[in-house]
């Protein structure tokens, strides 16, 4: 859709390793992604993946020690991992912010609703008091908070879920960022609710043309909000996929796995179809099988997928993926470094 | 009754900061040794505050025609050995314990506070470096590290408060380091981050609010300890010196006529007793009441 624009995110070999007493894990292994201008980009993949450690390492949010984050992330040309701490700290919230999962305990319970929405605003765009809570009150308007003059003196505990996660909307809008990583923005909340937060999600980001990193393990969100998808399994990425080639032809196993997986209410008049699962479990991020990170899960597993790890296929523009039923196929046995460049 | 119904219907999510506080008045009121504490501390500060309405003269000036005589109606709690009244230095005394339980949780506070705020945030060498500090001075008695301190800085009450307050501070820092720890965890903490806030901002408003519940209920505590430790040095002599009223300085000089006029070490001992419990019971109380965990 946007891929003659340049990237406003850039990630390339992104690793993020933790040193733990048990041995060095590591979280996200060499994932390249781009994120273009206003786009929605889908990350998704079961818990553990290394979804939200990818967004934390683009925030630089991980305590180091005892993280490790090597590889390049090019913000707007800016390299977040070379800039000092105090680049970093201004890019924070002015020009990426962060939504997280658990509405309930992302608001600081001793302020005001309306001094935590203030807060960054005056922090960043350096407004006077009075100003920074017109702003908020502003914002608060717009994240659909009813009468946001008089929420904005009410501590958090008088929000509801939902209330709360536009509260937290607002807050990351409130500067006007270019990027927004949105890390499972709806999973807490009731589903009538998360339809809600999304449409409001993604009406806000047409109208200040902001872009959105969606993390989430929620394929119908992703189905509904995101224009690509990237599938991320135990640190790496399987597959990239505009959404609707995505759904309609996965090609990696386990996106098909994923697709599987989820109920689909009224498609099947046949009783006998039972709900696809992935047989075993996530692997251990300190043993992590050889090969094909996948090929202890895989039903479709081949001798090569147990020894040599998947080349990276690119398949079109933003459409690859990491296998080697692809890498057969399309007849680039065995030589790997074709990866998506 | 049907009033206050509608106003719930009207307000369903109704639990504000005012109804929090009422929550923990009404638990405060219902624990009776808490409100035991507060009664006493409440007679204890007004004693201070009232010596020279209460007492008219001068509780340091001697009249020896008088000395060790037993409490009458002329003076309710009787003589020291050298003629002066009993309740007024008592009442006197008040001030002065009442001055340097203050001093001490201030000198506990300003230094501890900070210092345990930095070394539970940053953790690394600078929490190294803090918490290696507080564990020398753990490893001696509050009261023996007080003593040291005193005599090295000298006597008199401002050398008392702060040779009491640097033993405090220690108690401080581990109190403030253990609940940053947990509240630096908290997603809240995680999303200031996340918004570019600066840490010293992170630490005083999003994190010190969050744990001015121990802080506080330490306060009431240290207060009843700061009263004992200084009654300690000054009857060890090392601190308040005479003839400013101090109690414990009064129980030293009191101990020589135990036997033929115990009233002199009664009573100034009676006051120390029950300012020391009066803080004690009502940080206790506090604890319970604002610990939402334990329910009455």
């Amino acid at each position: 859709m946007t891929g003659c624009s340049k990237p406003l995110l850039h990630i390339e070999n992104l690793c993020t390793r933790f040193d733990t007493l048990d041995g060095v894990v590591t979280a996200v292994d060499g994932i390249d992604l781009e994120v273009y201008p206003g786009e929605t980009l889908g990350l998704v993949g079961e818990s553990g993946c290394g979804k939200s450690v990818t967004a934390l390492s683009i925030l630089r949010l991980l305590r180091c020690p005892p993280a490790a984050i090597e590889g390049r992330i090019l913000f707007d040309g800016r390299d977040l991992l070379q800039m000092d701490a105090e680049a970093v700290r201004s890019v924070r919230g002015s020009e990426i912010s962060m939504i997280f999962q658990e509405p309930m305990t992302s608001l600081n319970p001793v302020i005001t609703i309306g001094e935590q929405v203030a807060e960054g605003v005056r922090l960043h765009k350096r407004l006077t008091r009075t100003e920074s809570w017109q702003r908020a009150a502003e914002m608060l308007q717009k994240v659909q908070i009813p009468s946001p003059e008089n929420r904005m003196s009410q501590y958090p505990h008088k929000f509801s879920g939902g209330m709360r996660q536009r509260a937290m909307i607002a807050i990351a809008l409130a500067c006007g960022p270019k990027l927004i990583l949105a890390d499972e923005p709806t999973t807490a909340l009731d589903v009538t609710i998360q339809a809600q937060i999304m449409s409001l999600m993604l009406r806000l980001k047409d109208e200040l043309q902001t872009a959105i990193v969606l993390i989430t393990h929620d394929l119908g969100i992703v189905a509904e909000a995101a224009s690509r998808v990237i599938v991320m399994y135990a640190g790496k990425i399987m597959e990239e996929a505009p959404v609707r080639e995505l759904f309609k032809d996965p090609r990696h196993p386990y996106t098909r796995g994923l697709l599987g997986s989820v109920p689909v209410i009224g498609r099947s008049k046949r009783p006998s179809r039972r709900l696809q699962e992935i047989p075993g479990m996530v692997p251990s991020p300190l043993r992590m099988p050889s090969g094909c990170r996948f090929n202890p899960r895989c039903s479709q597993a081949m001798p090569v997928c147990c020894t040599e790890p998947p080349p990276m296929i690119r398949l079109g523009e933003h459409r690859r993926v990491s296998c080697w039923l692809e890498a057969e196929s399309s007849g680039t046995k065995g030589s790997r470094g074709q990866g998506f460049k | 009754m049907t009033e206050e119904t509608d106003k719930n219907v009207c307000l369903p999510v109704e639990l504000s900061a005012e109804s929090r506080f009422r929550r923990f008045w009404a638990k405060l009121r219902r624990n009776k040794a808490a409100v035991a504490g507060a009664i006493l501390l409440l007679i204890y500060i007004l004693c201070a505050l009232l010596a020279p309405v209460i007492f008219r003269g001068n509780p340091a000036a001697p009249n020896l025609i008088m000395a060790l005589e037993p409490p009458s109606l002329k003076d309710l709690l009787g003589t020291d050995e050298l003629g002066r009244s009993i309740l007024g230095r008592v009442l006197y005394g008040a001030r002065i314990s009442m001055l340097i339980a203050i001093g001490v949780v201030a000198v506990g506070l300003f230094i501890g506070v900070p210092l345990g705020l930095v070394s539970g945030y940053f953790g690394g060498k600078a929490d190294f470096l803090i918490q290696r500090v507080t564990d020398t001075m753990l490893a001696f008695p509050g009261f023996l590290l007080a003593l040291a301190l005193v005599s090295v800085l000298g006597v008199g009450i401002n050398n008392t408060v702060i040779s009491i307050g640097i033993s405090m501070i220690p108690l401080y820092i581990r109190l403030v380091r253990g609940c940053v720890l947990t509240v630096r965890e908290e997603v809240y903490v995680e999303a200031a981050r996340a918004a570019g806030t600066r840490d010293a901002v992170i630490l005083f408003r999003h994190i010190l609010p969050n744990v001015m519940v121990p802080i506080t209920v330490q306060t009431s505590l240290s207060m009843g300890t700061a009263i004992l430790f200084a009654a300690g040095l000054g009857f060890l002599g090392i601190g308040v010196q005479p003839p400013t009223p101090e109690w414990g300085a009064m129980l030293g000089s009191a101990r020589g006529y135990l036997f033929n006029a115990p009233h002199v070490a009664t009573f100034p001992g009676i006051a120390i007793f029950l300012a020391v419990l009066s803080f004690n019971l009502l940080g206790d109380g506090l604890r319970d009441a604002l610990d939402p965990r334990f329910k009455i």
